[in-house]
C-alpha cells in the first residue's frame, strides 16, 4: 500500500479516536444542566470525565500535527480556509479546558454558575462545530488552482453542513448519556439512561438521514458497509441501554461513532478536500502529501509509539473504573493535590 | 494593519503568552516530582506538604498552560498557510511526533497524578508526576528542533517543481546543531523559573512564619527555599554556560542577530559589549555606553580580539547572497536589518534579569544557612521579585530570538511577508487577534488572582490518615 493511503488511514484512525473520547466528553459537558439538579450532581458529572478529558483532547491536537506532518497542503487549506469556525472551536476548546480546572477552586455560587456556562458552550460548540466542517470536507468547498479556499463564512453553513452538525450534536448527546449512566451511581444514573434512550432515536433518526445523504453524494459501496454497521451498531446500543446494559449501550454509541466517521473517511478517499469549483483542483492524497521519506519516518514513529499510547490511556480508564456517586463528592473542594 | 502585521502580532501575543505558562510547568514539575521523591524516602512529612501546596499552583499554572498551546497547534495553519505548505514537509513532523510522544504522555499522568492519591501506590504515584516532567522535556525537545530548523534549516533540500523545501534527514534536523544549544539553555532557564516561583512563595512564608513562631512551618519552607535556591543558581550557571555557546552558533548562523544585539555598526575587531546605551542606536550619532572590552568578541567568538561583523557589511553580504531584501516593508528599517533597538535591549534584559535571579538566589542561601530567617526588608522584596525575573527574561529571549531572525520566518529561505496565509481577510485575521487576546487578558487576571488565593493559604496540614479499611466506598481523595 503506498504511504500515502497509509497516512489517510491514520489520520482517520486519529479523528476516530478523537470523536470516540472527546465525544462523550463533551456529551458530558452538555448534560449539566439537564442531568444534574444540584452543584453537588454537577460535580459528579464533571468527575466522570475529570482524569480523562486532557487526554481524550491530544487526539486532535495529534490529528491537527500528523496532518500538518502527512499532508501539509490539507493542514494549511484546512485550517486557512474553515478560519472563523476553527477560531469559534478554539475558544470553546479553552474556556471549557480552563473551567474544568477552576470550577471547584473558589467556593462562590457565581463562580460556580459561570464555570458551568463555559463547559456547557464550550461543549456544545465543538460537537456542533466539527459536525459542520467534516461535511463541508466531505460535500467539497470552493477550492481553486492554488489550493486556496475562496468561499466565505456562510458558505460553510449549507443544509448538508448544518444536518451534519446537528448529527454530532446528538450523537454526542447520546454518548455522552451512555457514558454518564456506565460511570455514576444513584438517580443521576437512572436520569442518564432514560435521557440516552430519549436523545438516542432522535439521533438515530438524524444520523441516518444524514449518512443517507452522504451515501448518495459520496458514498462508495466499503462506506456503505460502514454506514450501515454504524447504524445497527446505534440502534444496538439503545435497545442495550433499554434493558439495562449501559456497557453495552455505552459500546454501542462508541462503535458507532467510529465506523460512521469511517465510512466518512471512506467515502473522501483518495480526496482529502474535494473543489466544488473543479474536477482537477481537489486536494487528494497524492498532491496534499509530503515527501515520502518524511511520510516514512513518520510511519516508525506511529508505528511505535500508538500502541504505547493505547495501552497507558486504556490503563487510566481501568485506574478510574468505579461508578461514582454523591456521597464520593468530597464536601469542600479538596483541591488537595 | 494588513493581514501580516496582524497575524505577527498575534503570533507574537500568542506565542509570548503561552510561554509564560510553559518555564512554570516545565520547572515547577520537576521541584514537585522531587518533593515527593523526598516523601517517599525519607517519610518526612514537610515534603509531602510541600508536594500538594506546589502541587495545587501548578495545576492552576497548567491549565492556562494546555490551552493556550492547542491555539499554537493551530495557528500555523489558520494565519500562516503558505509557511506550513512550503515547511510541512519538515515542520510537521516534530509537531506530530510531539503530540504522540510528549502531549499525550503529559496529559494522560498528569490526571494520574491529580486523582490517583488514593488509587495508586505512593511510588506509582510519584513515577506518573517524573513522567509528566518526561513529557514536558519532550515537548519542549521537538517544538525547539522545529524552532532551531527555523533559525538554522539543515537536513533539507529546495524541490523547485513543488517549491517547496523537503526533507531529506531527520536525524540533521532533530541534532541541528542550533538545537543542541537551544534545548540546554532553554529547559535550564525553565527550571530557574520553577525554582524562583518556588523561592519566592516559601520566603513569603517563611517570614510569615517566623514572625507567629511557627516551628513547623518555619522548618518547612527553610527546606523550599533552600532547595529552591539551590535549583536556581545551579541552572542560572547552565543557562549561562550554554547562553554564551549560543552565542557563538549565533554569530556563525545568523551573524545579522549578533550585531542587532550590539547595535555594531561596523565590524570590529576586539569589539567591547555595552552594558547600556543612552542615546539614539542608530549608528547616526555619538551616545553614552557603559562598555566592557572585547567582550562582544568573546561572546560571538570565543576570543576577545576575535572579530565580530557589523551591520553594515552584513547588509551588503546579504544583499550579494539572497538579492534586495524582499521582507523591507515589514521588518527591515534598513536592508535585512531587525530593529536594532528592540535586539539591544530585549538581548541585554533577558541576560541582566537572569543574572539578577541568580545573584539573588546564592544571596538567600547564604542568608538561611543553619536555620536562620533574615528579617531584612531588601531580602524580602527581592524574594518576592524573583519569581518575575526568570519568567520575564524567557520572554525577552524570545521576543530577541524571533525578531533577531526578520526579516527571514525561515532564515535564508522564506521571509515573513511570505509565510501569511493569502486567503485570510484582514477581518477575520482582526477578529481572532481581538478575541483571543480579550479572552487572554480575563484568563490572565482569573488566574493570577487563583494564585495569589492558594498562595496565600499556604501549605495545608496532612489530614490524619484515614482509618477506615481498604476498599471501604470513600469520598474522593480529589475531586474538581
Ligand atoms: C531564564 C531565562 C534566560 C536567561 C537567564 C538567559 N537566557 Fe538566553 N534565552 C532564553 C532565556 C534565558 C530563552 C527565552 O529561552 C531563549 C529564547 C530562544 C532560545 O533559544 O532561548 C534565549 C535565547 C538566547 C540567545 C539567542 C539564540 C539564537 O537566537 O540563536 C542567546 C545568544 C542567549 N540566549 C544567550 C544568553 C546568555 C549569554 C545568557 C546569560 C549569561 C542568557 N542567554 C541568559
Ligand atoms: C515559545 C516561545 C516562543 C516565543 C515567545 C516566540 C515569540 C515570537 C515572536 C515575538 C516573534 C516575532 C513576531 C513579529 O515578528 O512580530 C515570533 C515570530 C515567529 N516565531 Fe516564534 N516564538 C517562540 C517559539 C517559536 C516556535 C517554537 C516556533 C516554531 C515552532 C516559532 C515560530 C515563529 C514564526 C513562524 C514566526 C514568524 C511570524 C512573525 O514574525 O510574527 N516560534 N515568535
Ligand atoms: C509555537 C510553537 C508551539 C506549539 C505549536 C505548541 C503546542 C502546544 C500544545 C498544543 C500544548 C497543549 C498540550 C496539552 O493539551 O496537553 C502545549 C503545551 C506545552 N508546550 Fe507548547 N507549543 C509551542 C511552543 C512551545 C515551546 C517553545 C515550548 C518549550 C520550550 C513548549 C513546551 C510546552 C510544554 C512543556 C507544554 C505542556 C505544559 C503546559 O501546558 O504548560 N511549547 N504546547
Amino acid at each position: 500500500m503506498e504511504l500515502t493511503t497509509v497516512w489517510f488511514g491514520l489520520i482517520a484512525v486519529l479523528w476516530i479516536g478523537y470523536f470516540c473520547l472527546e465525544g462523550f466528553d463533551f456529551g458530558v459537558g452538555m448534560l449539566l444542566p439537564i442531568l444534574a439538579k444540584n452543584d453537588t450532581e454537577r460535580r459528579v458529572l464533571i468527575n466522570t470525565i475529570g482524569p480523562v478529558w486532557d487526554g481524550n483532547e491530544v487526539w486532535v491536537l495529534v490529528a491537527g500535527g500528523a496532518t500538518f506532518a502527512a499532508f501539509p497542503e490539507w493542514y494549511a487549506t484546512l485550517f486557512s480556509g474553515f478560519y472563523l469556525p476553527l477560531l469559534l472551536i478554539l475558544v470553546a476548546l479553552i474556556v471549557r479546558g480552563v473551567a474544568f480546572e477552576y470550577r471547584a477552586k473558589r467556593d462562590d455560587d457565581a463562580w460556580r454558575r459561570n464555570w458551568d456556562l463555559a463547559i456547557i458552550i464550550g461543549s456544545f460548540l465543538p460537537a456542533v462545530l466539527w459536525g459542520v466542517a467534516f461535511a463541508n470536507i466531505l460535500r467539497g468547498v470552493p477550492i481553486d488552482a492554488d489550493m486556496e479556499y475562496v468561499g466565505g463564512f456562510f458558505n460553510l453553513l449549507t443544509p448538508y453542513a448544518l444536518l451534519g452538525g446537528a448529527t454530532t450534536l446528538l450523537l454526542f448527546l447520546t454518548h455522552g448519556a451512555m457514558f454518564i449512566s456506565l460511570k455514576t451511581d444513584g438517580p443521576i444514573r437512572v436520569a442518564a439512561r432514560t435521557f440516552a434512550l430519549r436523545v438516542g432515536v432522535a439521533a438515530a433518526g438524524v444520523t441516518v438521514a444524514f449518512l443517507l445523504w452522504t451515501q448518495v453524494t459520496t458514498g462508495t459501496v466499503a462506506s456503505a458497509a460502514a454506514f450501515i454497521l454504524a447504524a445497527v451498531a446505534l440502534l444496538g446500543g439503545l435497545a442495550a441501554v433499554r434493558v439495562g446494559r449501559e456497557g453495552w449501550g455505552f459500546l454501542g454509541t462508541f462503535v458507532a461513532i467510529a465506523l460512521g466517521v469511517a465510512g466518512l473517511f471512506l467515502g473522501l478517499f483518495p480526496d482529502v478536500m474535494p473543489s466544488s469549483l473543479a474536477e482537477g483542483v481537489s486536494l487528494t492524497t497524492t498532491n496534499a502529501a509530503a515527501t515520502p521519506y518524511t511520510l516514512k519516518i513518520m510511519t516508525v514513529v506511529a508505528v511505535i509509539f500508538t500502541p504505547v499510547v493505547l495501552v497507558y490511556q486504556g490503563w487510566t480508564y481501568w485506574v478510574f473504573r468505579k461508578r461514582i456517586a454523591v456521597h464520593h463528592i468530597p464536601t469542600r473542594a479538596t483541591s488537595g493535590a | 494593519m494588513d493581514p501580516t502585521d496582524i497575524a505577527r502580532w498575534q503570533f507574537a501575543i500568542i506565542t509570548v503568552y503561552h510561554f509564560l505558562f510553559v518555564p512554570i510547568t516545565i520547572g515547577l514539575s520537576a521541584m514537585i516530582a522531587g518533593y515527593e521523591t523526598a516523601w517517599i524516602r525519607t517519610g518526612n512529612e514537610h515534603w509531602l506538604r510541600l508536594t500538594k501546596f506546589f502541587g495545587k499552583l501548578f495545576l492552576i499554572n497548567f491549565a492556562l498552560g494546555v490551552v493556550t498551546g492547542i491555539v499554537q497547534e493551530f495557528q500555523f495553519g489558520m494565519n500562516w498557510s503558505d509557511y506550513s505548505r512550503f515547511v510541512g514537509d519538515i515542520f510537521g513532523a516534530p509537531l506530530a511526533v510531539e503530540g504522540l510522544l510528549a502531549f499525550f504522555l503529559e496529559s494522560t499522568f498528569l490526571g494520574l497524578w491529580i486523582f490517583g492519591w488514593d488509587r495508586l501506590p505512593a511510588k506509582a504515584h510519584a513515577a506518573c508526576m517524573w513522567l509528566v516532567h518526561l513529557g514536558t522535556l519532550f515537548s519542549a525537545y521537538f517544538i525547539l528542533a522545529a524552532n532551531s530548523w527555523m533559525q538554522h534549516p539543515v537536513g533539507y533540500r529546495f524541490n523547485p517543481q513543488t517549491g517547496r523545501a523537503e526533507m531529506n534527514d531527520f536525524a540533521a534536523v532533530l541534532f541541528n546543531k542550533v538545537q543542541l544549544v537551544t534545548f540546554p539553555h532553554v529547559v535550564l532557564s525553565a527550571y530557574m523559573t520553577g525554582a524562583a516561583f518556588v523561592v519566592g512563595i516559601a520566603f513569603w512564608h517563611l517570614r510569615k512564619a517566623s514572625r507567629a513562631s511557627k516551628a513547623q512551618d518555619v522548618k518547612l519552607y527553610t527546606r523550599a527555599v533552600r532547595t529552591g535556591a539551590a535549583v536556581l543558581l545551579v541552572a542560572g550557571l547552565g543557562v549561562a554556560a550554554s547562553g554564551d555557546v549560543q552565542g557563538k552558533i549565533m554569530t556563525e548562523v545568523q551573524p545579522m542577530k549578533m550585531a542587532a544585539a550590539e547595535g555594531l555598526y561596523d565590524t570590529e575587531t576586539s569589539a567591547d559589549f555595552s552594558l547600556l546605551t543612552i542615546g539614539s542606536l542608530d549608528g547616526s550619532e555619538e551616545k553614552f555606553a557603559i562598555t566592557i572590552p572585547g567582550l562582544l568578541s568573546w561572546l560571538g567568538t570565543g576570543s576577545t580580539d576575535g572579530t565580530v561583523a557589523g551591520i553594515n557589511q552584513l547588509r551588503e553580504q546579504y544583499q550579494d547572497t539572497y538579492g534586495q531584501d524582499p521582507g523591507e516593508k515589514y521588518y527591515s528599517p534598513g536592508d535585512y536589518t531587525p530593529i536594532i533597538p528592540l535586539t539591544y535591549w530585549t538581548f541585554r534584559i533577558m541576560i541582566g534579569l537572569g543574572l539578577l535571579a541568580a545573584a539573588i538566589a546564592g544571596w538567600i542561601l547564604l542568608a538561611t544557612r543553619r536555620g536562620r530567617v533574615p528579617q531584612g526588608r531588601l531580602i524580602l522584596w527581592s524574594a518576592i521579585a524573583l519569581p518575575f525575573l526568570p519568567l520575564f527574561a524567557n520572554s525577552f529571549g524570545w521576543i530577541f530570538t524571533e525578531m533577531g531572525r526578520q526579516p527571514w520566518a525561515v532564515f535564508g529561505l522564506m521571509t515573513t511577508a511570505q509565510s501569511v496565509s493569502p486567503g485570510v481577510s484582514t477581518f477575520e485575521a482582526a477578529t481572532s487577534l481581538i478575541v483571543l487576546t480579550l479572552i487572554y487578558t480575563v484568563l490572565g487576571v482569573v488566574e493570577v488572582r487563583l494564585l495569589m488565593t492558594y498562595i496565600r493559604r499556604g501549605a495545608d496540614e496532612i489530614e490524619p490518615p484515614d482509618e477506615s479499611e481498604p476498599g471501604a466506598d470513600k469520598p474522593l481523595a480529589f475531586a474538581y
